[in-house]
């Protein structure tokens, strides 16, 4: 069963954090990762090709995750399978023992390092969640084939409270929920006033007590990096005055005040109503998720 | 409308070179209202062609002529007399008028002038905008005029994925969002509660997932 799950169900605080696996075919880069967020986090969250980019499979690093002994999430985007593909994969990632997905419409192929390929968006992300939940809770497939074993899966989706329009956000959160999401994991919150409208929004439907939220956090490395999320990466919004902060401070300071934001935006989101946990995304710099972690009072992680 | 533009001349060129004498065949139909493959692009071709060819010294022959409809037999007979003095056809047709003209003619190498593109919108002088795919079931009732499937970068049925900034798409600043127009456009006429409802999986059968298609329309035929 899912440890995640688990952990929510009890009403504990979760913690997940991202894993992006390499672009080779080293097992051993995934494992490195792994140990890293062992006894950190609840769950480790593996990216399916990143910004459209060609890396090792997310199912195969899950699966080196869960022999690990860790409770892999496995992200699923429906811009490189069809639903034959989609549905068999995700049969297969139930018989390995991986208990968590996320499905996700992916990041448009030509952001990547493979332009010329085509998209294949036979189902959108949230057709994909129905799917999924059918197969789960019905057993059946799309078009009503019966299934010999549903898979066990906790199901997710993705939610970015900073993309517009504001007001369709929740009605898109209200249809995830409908789709069959369990759980929802937020686009990287910097700007927590417009979280927090979104989140009372979503409140007023109801909806956080129909689905656990998990509030995204990314630490920042320098204030050349949040400028670029900021200009270049659509629906990320970063306030100035973060910017700001992490200009203020010397280059050899710069991680450490990119910590020290990322702790006290989870300690604002702990206390928000709504929120049953967070996922920290922090890219190419796993070990940083330790210290985030116990800095925000989140340590030791409870066990099952 | 099918929309068209004409391929590099080097690369019409190098599909020519073999042959001696050329009919560059153009249509007066929808590539001659987006400016690509009709009487006039048919010229224009044929003399660039002619002038290419004196100045390498070449002797080649190359006449042109335009039809009404390339992808039609009733017009594509009219070359019935006159395909014998050609040794290959420089189609200014669409894709579809290219393969019309080579089936009625098989021993004669028919050659596309053209890049076909899509099925098009005249927005303005110059601008021809894709906003149909053809997907043989049309959605636009549900979407308030505005197709997900032609206009959103991942087709998405239930949008707006998480890269809607500004009423913009995350690939293209210049390219508006599609479900920011459905959106809108269903709210202008309080059509919105459309929305609430999951759009179920699409049929691709009806689109190129069945094969390629046809209509038969038997009281059509003669």
């Amino acid at each position: 069963m899912s440890h995640l799950k688990q952990i929510l169900e009890r009403g504990e605080f979760a913690v997940t954090a991202e894993c992006g696996p390499p672009k080779g075919a080293d097992p051993e880069v995934v494992l490195k990762k792994g140990e890293l967020l062992r006894d950190k986090v609840d769950a480790v969250n593996v990216t399916d090709n990143q910004t459209a980019i060609v890396r090792m499979s997310s199912l195969a690093a899950c699966s080196l995750l869960e022999r690990a002994g860790l409770d892999p999430v496995l992200q699923m985007v429906v811009r490189d399978r069809n639903r034959i593909a989609l549905q068999s994969d995700i049969l297969g990632a139930s018989a390995i023992g991986i208990r968590n997905l996320l499905c996700l419409s992916g990041d448009h192929q030509s952001f990547g390092n493979q332009p010329q390929t085509v998209g294949v968006f036979d189902l959108d992300s949230i057709q994909f969640l129905q799917a999924v939940r059918m197969m789960r809770d019905e057993g059946t497939i799309i078009g009503g084939d019966e299934l010999s074993a549903p898979p066990d899966l906790f199901i997710g989706a993705a939610a970015n409270p900073f993309a517009d329009p504001l007001e369709f956000r929740v009605t898109r959160l209200a249809k995830k929920i409908k789709a069959g999401a369990d759980f929802i994991q937020t686009q990287c919150i910097y700007n927590l006033d417009r979280f927090e409208s979104w989140i009372s929004m979503a409140m007023e439907r109801g909806l956080p007590e129909k689905v656990y939220i998990l509030s995204g956090v990314t630490p920042l490395k320098s204030p050349g990096m949040a400028r670029y999320m900021k200009t270049r990466v659509s629906g990320m919004d970063i306030p100035d005055e973060i910017i700001e902060r992490m200009e203020g401070v010397p280059k050899d300071k710069q991680r450490e005040e990119g910590i020290r934001i990322c702790v006290e935006t989870i300690l604002r989101l702990k206390e928000m109503p709504g929120v049953k946990g967070v996922h920290i995304m922090a890219i190419e710099w796993e070990d940083a998720v330790g210290e985030i972690v116990e800095r925000a009072g989140l340590l030791p992680r409870p066990g099952i | 409308m099918i929309t068209a533009e004409q391929k590099p001349i080097d690369e019409i060129r190098g599909m020519i070179a073999p042959y001696k004498r050329i009919l560059v065949l153009g249509c007066a139909s929808c590539v001659a209202e987006c400016a690509a493959g009709g009487e006039k692009e048919t010229a224009m071709l044929g003399s660039a062609l002619r002038m290419a060819a004196r100045m390498e010294k070449q002797e080649v022959e190359i006449e042109e002529k335009t039809l009404d409809r390339q992808c039609v037999n009733e017009f594509i007979v009219l070359l019935d007399d006159i395909i014998d003095k050609y040794d290959a056809i420089l189609s200014l047709g669409c894709g579809a008028g290219v393969q019309a003209v080579a089936d009625m003619f098989p021993e004669t190498p028919v050659i596309p002038a053209l890049n076909t593109e899509f099925l098009g919108e005249t927005k303005s002088q110059g601008l021809w905008v894709e906003n149909c795919l053809g997907c043989g079931d049309c959605m636009l009732y549900y979407f308030g005029g505005v197709c997900p499937l032609a206009r959103c970068s991942k087709q998405l049925f239930n949008g707006p994925c998480g890269g809607s900034v500004n009423g913009k798409c995350e690939i293209n600043p210049d390219l508006d969002c599609a479900w920011q127009l459905i959106i809108d456009r269903l709210s202008a006429f309080g059509a919105l509660d459309r929305l609430e409802e999951i759009y179920p999986p699409k049929d691709w059968s009806k689109k190129q997932g069945g094969g390629p298609r046809k209509i038969v329309r038997e009281d059509q035929q003669r």
